[in-house]
């Protein structure tokens, strides 16, 4: 009976923040609930695989074995035309692919959510500055641009694409935030604080921040799978990763040869079906999240 | 309306000026000169560096700006090194393939969108609800690369229903009816792909607009005069929602030439996409510039265009 109690006053004096009523929400979701269990072993697998791989021995050139085909002498997807394993190499290009992904939604994303929350809560003269520049940026031709940096970059790799991806990726996550930290900074509370003598950075990050993540969650996985798109998109058409890195994006490059596009299908078609599955399943959690997160759509 | 309408557009021009300025700095970092091309073990150095001072390449680059871009504003974008001829030309020539493309693409996106969107609307929760539904998150989530080889592949080269590249088959006489048969037939296939990719936010915005006007007074009002349930949703639901999909058309451009890039090479479409892949593999900078102008102008231009179209729709909604 006490230990009832004692559960029902925890419960009232904390109501469930943003985050757990979206878990909770998701929960009932079974079919989100499998393509988010999917898509995550599928992610863990392919890292797991790449890790085990033996990578010099996947990108040795073996001339004899050009374009074998799948099932072929062990090759279980056959062999591009450097008589390289297809199915070794997608795994290493998935894994490079993800990594990417992951590292520019997480780079992207706090910076977005940085400048946000500043623009929101100071306002004023800030928050003008940066909405310029957040418009001047969001009506760039962004995919251009990337394309014209990428081939300026004279030392270029994997850590430079990252970086020139994300200065074009961070606009839409810092829009968001800015747009709800303006009005979370209106509240009760935030007002509370500031009389209570609060910093602003403690106001911010963990007054406001924790507030949002019900929303941050949402769009960080949806440009999580915007960003597998950009980068394997970029790679295909060779303004990405370089040849000697295997991308997603690379292998499904060989396709612009047409020979190989129309007689050598497992040389592009396994890449392109992985990554539509990764986009598919990416983006379907994300709108099972975004529905779990909108009140108005919540299942109950 | 006029004053507003007005004042977007002198917004553009300094949002326009420092995109130049950022491309054109830009260009100028690309490594090798238009030049490094020409270099054969006959050519002659100081002709090379004779080019070069024509060119005005030592100049200070404030003074290529300024050059460049006072010719740009007359249209002269100067001379493509690749093409040998002036860069106007060769983006009109290109532009109106692109144009066509995504004239034909616009329709298709219409054609396919309204229908699907209204009867989602109509039948809601109901298994082709949920079909339709399931097809527009396909299109939202698959990449533009993917779907346009994976059509290539299965319907130009499996079953060759389509041409898988150029845009009009030799040997067909420019001008008669089979020329522009030709024509169309080509540039059917990346068409359709560009407009399967391109329904989902028309669909989705129809759905929810027609679910909302079912419980809307004038529904009611048009039921109890008798009008059957067929025809409510034929002529004033339809009518209703249609006219904010006609400001989609702003973001639909927009959407399209995104896309171009993509659709144009993997279907080897000489438009403005392709020429921009190979201006940029063989360092023709003056191309370059051009067409990214080019670009952030149409994109502008299309979301100026989506809230003129709204605001003229719907009135609430005012641009500022």
């Amino acid at each position: 009976m006490e230990q009832q109690n004692k559960e029902a006053v925890k419960f009232e004096s904390s109501p469930p923040t943003g985050i757990q009523v979206v878990l909770r929400e998701f929960k009932k979701d079974k079919l989100a609930m499998f393509s988010f269990i999917g898509i995550t072993l599928l992610i863990i697998a392919l890292l797991i695989a790449a890790m085990i791989l033996n990578q010099e021995e996947v990108l040795k050139i073996k001339l004899l074995e050009r374009y074998t085909e799948p099932g072929v002498n062990g090759y279980i997807l056959g062999a591009d035309e450097a008589g390289r394993d297809m199915f070794g190499q997608l795994i290493i290009g998935a894994k490079n692919s993800i990594l990417i992904a992951i590292s520019i939604t997480v780079i992207a994303g706090i910076a977005g959510i940085a400048l946000g929350i500043i623009m929101g809560y100071y306002g004023g003269f800030i928050d003008n500055l940066f909405m310029r520049i957040i418009d001047f940026f969001m009506t760039l031709p962004t995919l251009m641009i990337i394309i014209v940096v990428v081939t300026i970059i004279p030392k270029y790799g994997v850590i430079e694409l990252i970086l020139i991806i994300t200065i074009f990726q961070w606009m839409g996550t810092a829009r968001l935030v800015r747009s709800k930290a303006l009005s979370e900074g209106r509240r009760d509370y935030v007002s509370a604080s500031k009389t209570m003598g609060t910093s602003d950075f403690s106001i911010m990050f963990k007054g406001i921040l924790p507030n949002l993540s019900s929303i941050l969650i949402v769009d960080l996985t949806l440009s999580f799978a915007g960003n597998v798109g950009i980068e394997t998109g970029l790679s295909f058409l060779g303004f990405g990763l370089p040849p000697s890195t295997p991308s997603l994006g690379t292998l499904v490059n060989y396709a612009r040869n047409p020979l190989v596009l129309s007689e050598k299908w497992w040389v592009w078609l396994p890449a392109s079906l992985l990554i539509l599955i990764l986009m598919l399943g990416i983006n379907y959690v994300g709108q099972a999240l975004r529905r779990a997160a909108d009140a108005k759509q919540r299942l109950g | 309306m006029w004053k507003t309408i007005l004042r977007r557009v002198l917004m553009m021009i300094p949002q326009m000026f420092v995109l130049s300025l950022f491309i054109f700095i830009l260009a100028k970092q690309m490594p090798g000169d238009p030049f490094t091309g020409l270099i054969t073990p006959e050519t002659d150095p100081s002709r090379i560096e004779e080019l070069r001072i024509q060119a005005g390449f030592y100049d200070p680059w404030y003074v290529q700006y300024y050059h460049w871009i006072t010719n740009a504003l007359q249209g002269d974008f100067g001379q493509s090194y690749t093409y040998k001829i002036a860069v106007s030309t060769l983006i009109g020539e290109r532009g109106l393939n692109t144009f066509w493309l995504s004239l034909l693409s616009a329709i298709l996106v219409y054609l396919i969108a309204i229908p699907l969107g209204m009867l989602a609307g109509r039948y809601q929760e109901s298994f082709l609800d949920k079909s339709i539904i399931l097809y527009s998150f396909i299109s939202y989530a698959i990449p533009t690369f993917v779907l346009s080889l994976i059509f290539l592949f299965i319907f130009g080269y499996r079953l060759m229903w389509f041409p898988t590249s150029g845009t009009v088959d030799v040997g067909l006489e420019p001008g008669t009816t089979a020329y522009y048969w030709n024509k169309i037939y080509h540039l059917l296939l990346p068409a359709i792909t560009y407009a399967i990719l391109g329904t989902t936010s028309i669909i989705q915005y129809l759905r929810s607009e027609i679910i909302d006007s079912k419980t809307q007074d004038y529904v009611k009002t048009a039921r109890s005069k008798g009008i059957p349930m067929r025809k409510v949703y034929t002529r004033h639901i339809f009518r209703n929602s249609l006219l904010p999909i006609a400001a989609f058309l702003g973001f639909t451009i927009t959407g399209l030439l995104g896309g171009a890039i993509f659709i144009e090479t993997i279907f080897g479409f000489p438009g403005m996409g392709n020429l921009f892949v190979s201006s940029v593999m063989s360092r023709d900078y003056s191309v370059i510039t051009a067409l990214v102008m080019l670009f952030g102008f149409l994109t502008l231009l299309g979301s100026l265009l989506s809230d003129i179209i709204m605001s003229i729709v719907d009135p609430r909604i005012r641009i500022d």
